[in-house]
């Protein structure tokens, strides 16, 4: 276990590094989430056509935004794991003796940080539009640890399509495929019980929702979690287990 | 004193029994039979797709053979993989050096992920620095080095935890004269100080006539000759280059081999080192 942690925060830190040296590409990722608050949410608010119970659609927005921030910076992480393998630092990681586990984990985490930096600006952003956001220290924690949660199965699941596919273009195409229907199908921008059966169906299946589901009850003041906590982080632990597990036996394929 | 690299196990530093490898239709590698000494430095020569870097990669255990065995210092490379990743150390043909980071950000990376405790972590990567006369640009990123100096770089991340084997797939490659022969001084150094066997691998004949003891020619995944440089040349008569042993095992002249990716790959590695 010691050594799993030191060589997964070996991983972690060079991460770290380089996202503190240049931080171009997480700031640049913050925009879109901008436009989607800022024009998307502000616009839909006026037209007071999808029921959000008590919160108001910009509130009920806010938390779906951040997820999808999080899936679309996490979803591309498989890119920058195709690059490595180009240039031979994969190949150059797989031959050391570090368990594969780590190397997988620790890419996660990396991960997740990066998320962080796109809640932080969320936040922000949300406090602007006078959005009603929870700072207790207790909420403002657990929703870091959702935050990272969300990202490292989105990443994983990034490493997983990277392995599979193992070049740019393609991974670019399905990265494109997935993120708008995994967006869509979930409980981002509408609630569920406005969607046909066949979508809610989805919906249900999809970790995405379940991500959203726990922070529109821990961002925003007022807010709840329509499934329970236990659900959505049960959810959300068991399928990033699980994604790990397959990263793990998948990324030395990565090498071949 | 510096520590010698230690001898895991075995009387041969690599041995291979019947080692293949296919892709689909493709033998990249057929039923190669290789045996290199300790502190012996070994040049795997041959065209692009010849195997070389296929058989590199199943001795790294990058890749799990289709059939046949391998001892790399005395380990089975399939048995026993994790240990044979504890004895080894690679460098290669693309340059794996990260460039946002600092050439000690490297080092340290590698010590951690090797297991080096932290009380000998920084002497080793300050020995090491020394070592390939990189001590001054520690702290630079690594992007501002030259490609001789990233070169050096990789090979001390490779030399850090003192394996007994270093692997090399084309480590000069793309390197000036004046960089390539800095490299070549640095690897008869960790033989001469370390100990370490080395395998290399190589399309430059002079590079395989300076450094290596031994080599052997493969073609189409089957080694055609195996000997000592001089003992080559000598057997296609007294006039003869190490281009004309090449060309005479091999199966073909240098410059007409390569398949698409693999000279995609060459390209890639000279356009960065500039």
């Amino acid at each position: 276990m010691k050594r799993f942690i030191r060589e997964s925060a070996a991983i972690v830190q060079i991460e770290l590094i380089k996202l503190v040296r240049d931080p171009t590409e997480v700031v640049s990722r913050a925009v879109q989430p901008v436009l989607w608050l800022v024009v998307f949410g502000q616009v839909l608010a006026q037209v007071r056509g999808i029921h959000t119970g008590q919160l108001s659609y910009l509130a009920f927005i806010t938390p779906g935004i951040l997820a999808q921030s999080i899936l679309f910076s996490a979803i591309f992480y498989g890119i920058a794991l195709i690059w490595e393998r180009d240039l031979g630092v994969v190949q150059k990681l797989l031959v050391s003796p570090a368990l594969r586990s780590s190397l997988v984990f620790g890419k996660a985490v990396a991960a997740g940080f990066r998320g962080l930096v796109q809640a932080v600006v969320i936040f922000i952003i949300a406090l602007v539009m006078h959005v009603s956001v929870n700072l207790e220290p207790l909420s403002v924690l657990a929703v870091m640890f959702s935050v990272m949660l969300g990202s490292g199965i989105f990443a994983t699941f990034s490493l997983i399509i990277a392995c599979i596919v193992k070049t740019r273009e393609r991974f670019m195409g399905i990265g494109q495929l997935l993120t708008m229907p995994m967006f869509f199908a979930s409980n981002a921008i509408y609630p569920l019980d406005i969607m046909p059966n066949w979508l809610r169906i989805i919906a249900h299946i999809n970790p995405l929702t379940y991500l959203i589901d726990a922070l529109r009850g821990l961002v925003i003041t007022g807010g709840g979690s329509v499934y329970g906590y236990g659900v959505d982080f049960g959810v959300m632990i068991t399928v990033f287990i699980l994604l790990l597990l397959a990263a793990i036996r998948l990324y030395p394929t990565l090498a071949e | 004193m510096e520590t010698a690299a230690t001898y895991p196990t075995g009387n041969l530093a690599i041995s291979t029994s019947g080692l293949t490898r296919q892709f689909g239709n493709l033998t990249a590698v057929d039923h190669l039979e290789l045996q290199v000494q300790y502190k012996e430095i070994f040049g795997l020569l041959g065209a692009n797709g010849a195997g070389k870097s296929t058989l590199i990669k199943m001795l790294t255990t990058l890749l799990v053979p289709t059939s046949g065995t391998a001892a790399v210092g005395g380990f089975d490379i399939i048995q026993s993989p994790a240990t044979v990743r504890q004895n080894i150390g690679y460098v290669s043909q693309l340059l794996s050096a990260d460039g946002a980071l600092t050439g000690y950000e490297n080092l340290q990376l590698s010590a951690r992920l090797y297991g080096l405790p932290g009380k000998e972590r920084n002497t080793r990567i300050g020995s090491a620095l020394e070592f390939m006369g990189l001590a001054e640009s520690a702290n630079k990123l690594v992007k501002t080095y030259s490609g001789g100096m990233v070169r050096r770089l990789e090979l001390a991340q490779a030399m850090l935890h003192r394996p007994a084997i270093l692997f090399l797939d084309e480590p000069t490659i793309g390197l000036d004269p004046v960089a390539r022969h800095m490299v070549w001084d640095r690897l008869l150094d960790l033989r001469r100080q370390y100990g370490m066997t080395v395998l290399i691998t190589t399309h430059d004949m002079e590079e395989a006539e300076a450094l290596c003891d031994r080599l052997a020619i493969l073609h189409t995944g089957r080694i055609n000759v195996v000997g000592k440089p001089a003992e080559l040349r000598a057997g296609l008569g007294a006039d003869a280059t190490m281009d004309d042993v090449f060309a005479h095992y091999a199966g073909g002249l240098i410059h007409e081999s390569g398949s698409f990716s693999e000279v995609v790959n060459t390209r890639r590695t000279a356009h960065r080192l500039g």
